[in-house]
């Protein structure tokens, strides 16, 4: 038996850890009327992006699918999606997408509706009655084989790589040791460790997946690199990371594998897409903060892992980012932000394997109700759907 | 902030086949500094300013010779350098990442 929790079951078999309405505007002209309709219903989360219209081909697909997804994770009890009318993915296709979830879910479209007045008012009166529906609804036990954790880390230094993703790597090991997912990504902060990945993969075929999407991913930043404005640099290392003491990327990369313990791969997906696989699992992604969460989101997890070593604020509408940092100075500064201090390890405070099992203590508490501090202070800036060039 | 910096000068080698280790503390030139690798402490006088995070070298490392850490190579010295020196961009390279398409 494993380790338990208390979630929301959901119609189609999933357990959310929030019961918020989300308020999805199919393309970036709906997005105002989104947020007034979430604004006026407590307990609601919206989603304001850029996209969903004079997008072609992949970058189009990437865009639905991720909006779907995101709609059919279970810490939403509802959705509304607001369209404007007239935009390349409509409103209905996004809504229909959704419709296997069995979730609450309604429709409002602006143009027929007449104005933003009016869609506010029928958005308003939809996210209302679900929410009105959803505030009855009990927590009630779960496995943890319930969970998807995301592992993205930000704001990186060394103690990055030394305690807190390593820390993390101990409590992913343990989810996932009791059949829990957890998702690994940031492929540009995987160069140069693929062959130790590939290594842990649980067959020949995942090994060859996860070596192709390290390779394919540094194709495309030597494509995109730009002798003039930035002289040899293929690889994505920022001010704060050298700052912190990072030297190479290949050194960040090291680091930033750590949060992936040591289970073996099961495999790798898209990014939008849900996997069929459970277990510790590569997602085919940038390395931007926000769209490697909103990938993970859109592919189930409920509970996004930040460890951060120059500390970092933002989080995600309706999914708790639970930060984490090695750097005791950066816990000091940003006491705020930051959930768990694994800088007590490089104090001599505590041990590793003892801060692992703090975090992942801390997992089981936010998935049953515990707040994260960026969901206390309403940082949700983490959405962002990725596009393709 | 300052809890940090009032600890001993110590630094960290996280595996042992690495030649550099990590300044947990803020080092300044002159410093003698603990450096722990596995159940062992050796002293080591550091030659030059190294902030916390960043590398020290634990034993000379010659032009183009290896930098390990975590194990694994993370670059390469463009100039040699001796025990208790800063390695950083100024003095390391990494080809990786560094190729044009």
């Amino acid at each position: 038996m494993g380790d338990k929790f208390m979630g929301y079951r959901r119609k189609d078999g999933s357990v959310g850890v929030r019961n918020l309405i989300a308020i999805i505007p199919s393309v970036f002209c709906s997005a105002k009327v989104a947020e007034r309709i979430a604004y006026q219903v407590p307990g609601s989360v919206y989603f304001r992006h850029p996209v969903g219209c004079s997008q072609v081909g992949e970058d189009l697909e990437v865009t639905a699918r991720t909006l779907i997804q995101i709609g059919r994770n279970p810490n939403y009890a509802g959705v509304v999606v607001v369209g404007l009318g007239c935009e390349r993915f409509s409103p209905y296709e996004l809504a229909d997408g959704i419709a296997p979830s069995q979730k609450m879910l309604e429709t409002v479209v602006i143009q027929q509706e007449g104005d933003s007045l009016a869609a506010i008012q029928k958005g308003v009166k939809y996210a209302r009655e679900m929410q009105q529906l959803a505030s009855r609804q009990q927590r009630e036990e779960a496995d943890v084989s319930e969970l998807t954790i995301g592992l993205n880390c930000g704001g990186s230094d060394m103690t990055s790589g030394l305690i807190a993703n390593p820390a993390l790597g101990i409590a992913s090991d343990k989810l996932v040791e009791q059949g829990g997912t957890s998702i690994l990504s940031e492929i540009t902060e995987l160069l140069g460790t693929e062959h130790i990945l590939a290594r842990r993969a649980i067959n020949e075929q995942v090994a060859g997946e996860i070596r192709e999407i390290i390779r394919r991913t540094e194709q495309r930043l030597k494509r995109q690199t730009s002798e003039s404005t930035n002289k040899k640099r293929t690889h994505l290392i920022s001010t704060g990371n050298y700052d912190g003491g990072l030297s190479s990327v290949v050194e960040k990369s090291l680091g930033s594998m750590k949060k992936s313990g040591s289970a073996p791969f099961s495999g790798t997906f898209a990014y939008g897409e849900r996997p069929s696989a459970k277990g510790l699992l590569l997602m085919d992604s940038p390395g931007h903060d926000g769209e490697v969460t909103t990938g993970q989101v859109a592919a189930g997890a409920q509970i996004i892992l930040f460890p951060t070593g120059r500390g970092t604020p933002t989080g995600f509408p309706g999914v708790p980012v639970i930060k984490i940092t090695g750097n005791p100075r950066t816990f000091e500064k940003m006491k705020e932000n930051i959930d768990i201090n694994a800088g007590e390890v490089l104090l001599g405070k505590k041990t590793l394997q003892q801060m692992g099992e703090e975090i992942y203590r801390e997992i089981l508490e936010v998935a049953s109700g515990k707040l994260a501090k960026a969901e206390i202070l309403g940082h949700d800036e983490q959405f962002c759907i990725t596009r393709l060039p | 902030m300052r809890e940090v910096q009032s600890e001993a000068k110590t630094a960290l080698v996280i595996d042992e086949r690495d030649n550099v280790a990590v300044a947990l503390t803020d080092l300044r030139k002159g410093d003698v500094c603990t450096v722990r690798k596995g159940g062992e402490v050796e002293k080591l006088v550091v030659s030059e300013d190294i902030p916390f995070g960043h590398k020290l070298a634990i034993q000379e490392i010659g032009k183009d010779e290896s930098v390990y850490k975590y194990g694994e190579e993370i670059g390469r010295m463009s100039e040699p350098i001796g025990k208790g020196g800063w390695i950083h961009s100024h003095n390391m390279y990494c080809e990786r990442g560094m190729e044009r398409g």
